[in-house]
């Protein structure tokens, strides 16, 4: 069976986040860099059903400039067999179906019994590359599993909705999954596994061999959020700072005798 | 310019957020009419036409089917605009749809400035006007942004619609969230404990200061993801909603999940390292330091 998990690569959330001079993206320059947390899961979903089944290729996908592959690595180490680099200079501003369109062009025609992505990318989140992956290779797909089984050429999976209630989903493969935080517990690489994905293939591919199609939207302006102002800040020594805390929930709030 | 809202049903009860997007369709000017799967014995008050389609025949969740339902609808109305709550049907649904429609989707959107949508970047710490290249746009709404309109007592015009399709999706039913002995949604003090505590050790720093307020704890996403803390004490839209008379926020960056779980709490104090956290916007006192340093001081404190 050939299985696809798609990643992204994005800043840590904790950065600090600086708006780029043409005003439409954040600035890319000066952040670390990681797996988006959602592509994890999805990554280490992959590797279970393979290490299930046994008789299983897994490749794994990402968009991006040089420093992707990094993100492709941590992916073989976890236990992907092999890696593809779309390169693309320009990733930053693509937008949903640019990035499904290069992704499915790239996946047709090669069979791809299972394909897993994140639920959505924690910068951009739009919640839309999955389906529209699915969508473009005619494959039904579940969005925000945070449970999954496969046998049979059958999985069943379970989608989280809102309050914590799940329902329950029956798909025959092919079929597409977008994963949602909390459904496994992702794997750290070990050393010996680190050196083996050095070893793996690594296949780039330009991103203009791939896309065709043309952007549907675009970002006119991106900002930070205005601050309410109502708030009060508090800062100093920890010591001063709890006698004032203190001091405000005794005034304000009736909780504190 | 034509609206098509799509209502949800969940557990056979239509949803309340409906009205929210008819709230929003008027704010953009746009003369709606309703899409749902539903039943004839709950339908929402509305001055309009209203599509829909059986929902025992139809499925509640049964994505493929219910795209070629909107997809019909479409055709024959023609709207500019088909708009979604961005839950977890509709966030799963308006891709497809859009795709359908070779229409651009904006996902989540918080606000409309001068007519262009506005959605969250990096869950919320930045904002980003969106522009759509095509004429017809697919919306999905942050669930709150656009409030209730007055409901009206009409019933709206029922034209009923169909589709022999029966979709490569099964669903199997609902299971119930994981119910625990804590029940936060009466608590009046929470301190609740996010990625900030940094290791499941400090979770104690957290149940310290909760025991000295006479409160209970509670925990963000990413530390019951860990499983620092147990799922009956999460905080936010996959967990429970709270609305204490005071809640502390302890490392926690405040995700838009976990602020539509807190926010109707009366008094907001939250502990962060990091000024510019979104959680700060909702805080009413936002105390900069360091967690493991402030809390227990702050505890000791408080226990004299």
């Amino acid at each position: 069976m050939n299985i696809l998990v798609c990643v992204k690569q994005v800043p840590d959330m904790e950065s600090k986040f600086k708006i780029n001079a043409a005003g439409t993206w954040y600035d890319i320059t000066d952040l670390a860099w990681r797996m988006n947390e959602y592509d994890e899961y999805a990554v280490e979903q992959a590797v279970r059903l393979k290490e299930q089944l046994g008789d299983a290729d897994l490749t794994v996908i990402s968009i991006g400039p040089a420093k992707v592959t990094e993100t492709i690595k941590k992916a073989l180490a976890m236990g992907c067999d092999r890696g593809v680099h779309i390169v693309d200079e320009a990733v930053a501003g693509r937008e949903p179906y640019e990035i499904a369109s290069a992704i499915a062009a790239f996946a047709a025609g090669k069979e791809f019994a299972v394909i897993f992505t994140g639920m959505q990318s924690q910068d951009r989140g739009s919640a839309q590359v999955g389906v529209l992956l699915g969508e473009m290779l005619s494959l039904p797909s579940v969005t925000t599993i945070v449970d999954f089984a496969y046998a049979d050429g059958t999985a069943v999976v379970k989608r989280e909705l809102e309050g914590g209630i799940k329902a329950r989903i029956k798909v025959a493969v092919p079929a597409l999954f977008t994963c949602q935080l909390g459904l496994n517990t992702v794997r750290y690489p070990t050393l010996p596994n680190i050196m083996k994905a050095k070893k793996k293939e690594l296949l780039a591919v330009p991103m203009a061999e791939l896309l065709s199609v043309e952007p549907r939207q675009e970002t006119v302006k991106i900002s930070f959020p205005e601050k309410k102002g109502s708030g009060l800040i508090l800062e100093g020594d920890p010591a001063e700072l709890a006698d004032k805390l203190i001091r405000i929930l005794k005034d304000k709030t009736g909780v504190l005798a | 310019m034509k609206a098509l809202l799509i209502a949800e049903y969940r557990d056979g009860k239509l949803l309340d957020s409906v009205y929210e997007l008819i709230a929003f369709a008027e704010q953009m000017g746009a003369e709606s009419s309703l899409f749902l799967v539903g039943s004839g014995e709950a339908l929402p008050g509305f001055n309009g036409d209203l599509y829909l389609a059986d929902i025992a025949r139809h499925g509640e969740f049964n994505p493929e089917v219910h795209k070629e339902l909107i997809l019909g609808v479409a055709k024959q109305l023609q709207p500019g605009l088909v708009v979604f709550s961005h839950s977890s049907y509709g966030w799963d649904l308006a891709p497809r749809v859009a795709f359908g429609l070779k229409a651009a989707q904006i996902s989540e959107v918080v606000a409309v400035v001068d007519g262009v949508p506005v959605v969250p970047v990096c869950n919320g710490k930045m904002r980003r006007e969106v522009k759509a290249k095509t004429e017809l746009r697919v919306m999905t709404l942050q669930a709150g942004a656009f409030g209730l309109p007055e409901i009206p007592a009409t019933a709206p015009q029922v034209i009923p619609i169909d589709t022999s399709l029966s979709g490569r999706i099964s669903f199997d039913g609902y299971e119930e969230a994981e119910k625990g002995g804590v029940d936060l949604s009466k608590a009046e003090i929470i301190v609740s404990a996010g990625r900030g505590i940094g290791k499941p050790e400090n979770v104690a720093i957290i149940r310290d200061l909760a025991k000295a307020l006479g409160g209970e704890y509670g925990a963000s996403r990413p530390v019951v993801d860990a499983e620092w803390v147990e799922h009956n004490r999460q905080v936010g839209t996959t967990g429970q909603s709270v609305s204490p008379k005071l809640y502390v926020a302890c490392g926690i960056s405040g995700a838009i999940q976990h602020l539509a779980g807190m926010k109707r709490s009366e008094f907001v104090v939250a502990i962060n390292t990091d000024k510019d956290a979104p959680i700060g916007e909702i805080a009413d006192v936002l105390v900069v330091a360091d967690l493991k340093q402030f809390v227990p001081v702050l505890t000791e404190k408080l226990q004299k």
